[in-house]
């Protein structure tokens, strides 16, 4: 452009030939030439490093990932559906073994019970031919106390009647006896 | 403005000097073959992307380490973004755009080294780039599409009476389109740099006039820092809007019926 | 002092071009503002919507640097 004069016309104007001012330096084309080639440089080198081995790489990179992290999801996904059938086997077996124990304490309970019932009936019977004895013992004292009552009262009413000084003949002391018993 | 240096009792504003394209070693004229101090930077930019894209992710590791999660997260933007702005098929030129943005972004973010030199503060690179765009744009949508192509200009939605009209404010934009591409990245790096550099010409005046130097020095010294972060921003959002731009041209010319 | 008439005229020139970035500034902000207001009454859409949002900033900005582009030519190269 008017670079040299304007280089010229501030140096004098200024007087001062020692500083120079190019305008401005993104105007001086002297150097576009330069900066145009090596940006070419740089931007095809810039290229080919990225496509030939950055970007697929980094490509590779991101798409491996995606690949594991979904895998990872898929396996996690498993696990999760494994441990949710473990939980309902766990679950399914609690329960049997509750049921089994009911059973089993049912059982155990029943023949308890019919143990006990015969040992009962057992007992009663005893209880029962104790008792039966017991009262055909009592009874046996009974009568027997009810004939030694008897004796007694016969011979004490022959010792009265003779102390009295009667002469009382035995069967009719006894008849007596027996009959004041009755009554 | 840039020319009042008098010597060392003054302060120097010399805010475009840090754009002046040399030689990296020695001096003289700046040839088109001349290691210059762009293609320094350039080359630099170019290092980086392969240490971060290529190095970084030399262990394909499942789990990611930092440098890589960087590597994945830049990839995923970018193809995130060719995806949904250009749909499936303009996967195939997601390398083309990678390309483009990490070239920019590294060139960006190099340039806001002290001292460093910013390539895409050069109206040239940005030409190039933004040309590269363009050219790729209206010959894909050619070979394409054929004639076809040209109904990205006739809006069928619009009535009838202004369809001429808008076709022509679309001829218009379309070709300012590559104007207002390259600008856009090379003004907003050369303006971010520029008043960095003014700000930066106020701060040795305490050691001028200690009166006033007192009060300006620090507040220079503070704007410095909030432009600098502020242009951290425009940095990646320009290289940002910069690709998405280029998405968006080259979904006319994927599917140019609006 | 030709040239010095020619230099201040440049310099005046460099200085109302500036006024155009105050333009890209209100524009922006209206993009920005009102991309804001629209995402405050619908969060779901804003998500899908942000690419947008920065083309039309981009859009808006381009305008100002141009100006900006103007003045720097006035400045350096006229």
């Amino acid at each position: 452009m008017a670079d040299e004069n304007l280089v010229d016309k501030t140096a004098t104007d200024i007087g001062e030939p020692t500083v120079s001012e190019p305008g401005m330096p993104q105007l001086d084309f002297t150097t576009w030439d330069n900066q145009i080639f090596w940006l070419v440089m740089a931007l095809i080198a810039t290229y080919f490093i990225l496509s030939r081995v950055a970007l697929p790489r980094i490509g590779g990179v991101l798409a491996e990932r995606q690949g594991t992290i979904s895998n990872d999801i898929a396996a996690a996904e498993d696990l999760k559906a494994k441990a949710v059938d473990a939980e309902a086997a766990y679950d399914k077996a609690l329960v049997d073994a509750r049921s089994e124990a009911g059973r089993i304490v049912a059982e155990a309970k029943a023949e308890i019970q019919a143990d006990l019932n015969v040992a009962i009936a057992k007992a009663d019977e005893e209880i029962a031919a104790k008792s039966a004895e017991s009262e055909k013992a009592i009874a046996e004292i009974r009568a027997g106390a009810l004939e030694s009552v008897k004796e007694v009262a016969k011979d004490t009413a022959k010792e009265i009647v003779a102390a009295m000084g009667g002469k009382a003949d035995a069967k009719t002391v006894n008849a007596a006896v027996t009959a004041r018993m009755k009554g | 403005m840039a020319g009042d240096a008098k010597g060392g009792d003054e302060l120097v504003f010399k805010p475009m000097d840090q754009f002046k394209v040399e030689p990296f070693f020695g001096s003289g004229d700046v040839a088109w073959y001349t290691i210059s101090n762009a293609t320094v930077w350039m080359a630099l930019a170019v290092l980086c992307i392969f240490a971060l894209l290529v190095l970084g992710s030399s262990k394909r590791s499942i789990v990611p380490s930092r440098i890589q999660s960087i590597a994945e997260l830049a990839y995923g933007f970018i193809h995130k973004m060719v995806e949904d702005i250009c749909g499936k098929e303009g996967l195939k030129y997601f390398p083309y755009i990678m390309t483009l943005f990490m070239f920019i972004v590294f060139s960006n973010f190099l340039g806001l080294i002290p001292t460093a030199f910013t390539p895409t503060s050069h109206i040239a690179v940005t030409v190039i780039m933004a040309m590269a765009v363009f050219l790729t744009v209206t010959i894909l949508g050619f070979v394409k599409h054929g004639a076809g192509f040209l109904s990205v200009f006739w809006i069928s939605s619009a009535p009838l009476a202004l369809r001429p009209i808008l076709a022509l404010i679309e001829v218009i934009s379309y070709f300012v389109r590559p104007v207002s591409h390259s600008i856009r990245l090379a003004g907003n790096m050369m303006a971010g740099h520029a008043v960095i550099k003014v700000f930066a010409a106020f701060a040795p005046l305490v050691l001028i006039s200690t009166g006033i130097g007192l009060v300006v020095t620090p507040l220079s010294i503070i704007a410095i820092t909030a432009i600098y972060a502020l242009e951290v921003l425009v940095s990646f959002i320009q290289a940002y809007v910069f690709t998405i731009l280029t998405c968006v041209y080259l979904k006319d010319a994927l599917h140019p019926h609006h | 002092m030709e040239g010095d008439i020619v230099q201040m005229g440049a310099y005046v020139g460099a200085g109302l071009a500036c006024t155009g970035m105050g333009g890209a500034a209100v524009g922006v902000g209206h993009v920005v503002g009102n991309f804001l207001s629209g995402a405050l009454r619908n969060p779901s859409a804003a998500a899908g919507q942000t690419a947008t949002m920065f083309i039309g900033i981009a859009f808006a900005e381009a305008l100002g640097i141009f100006s900006f582009l103007v003045a720097l030519l006035l400045m350096f190269a006229v």
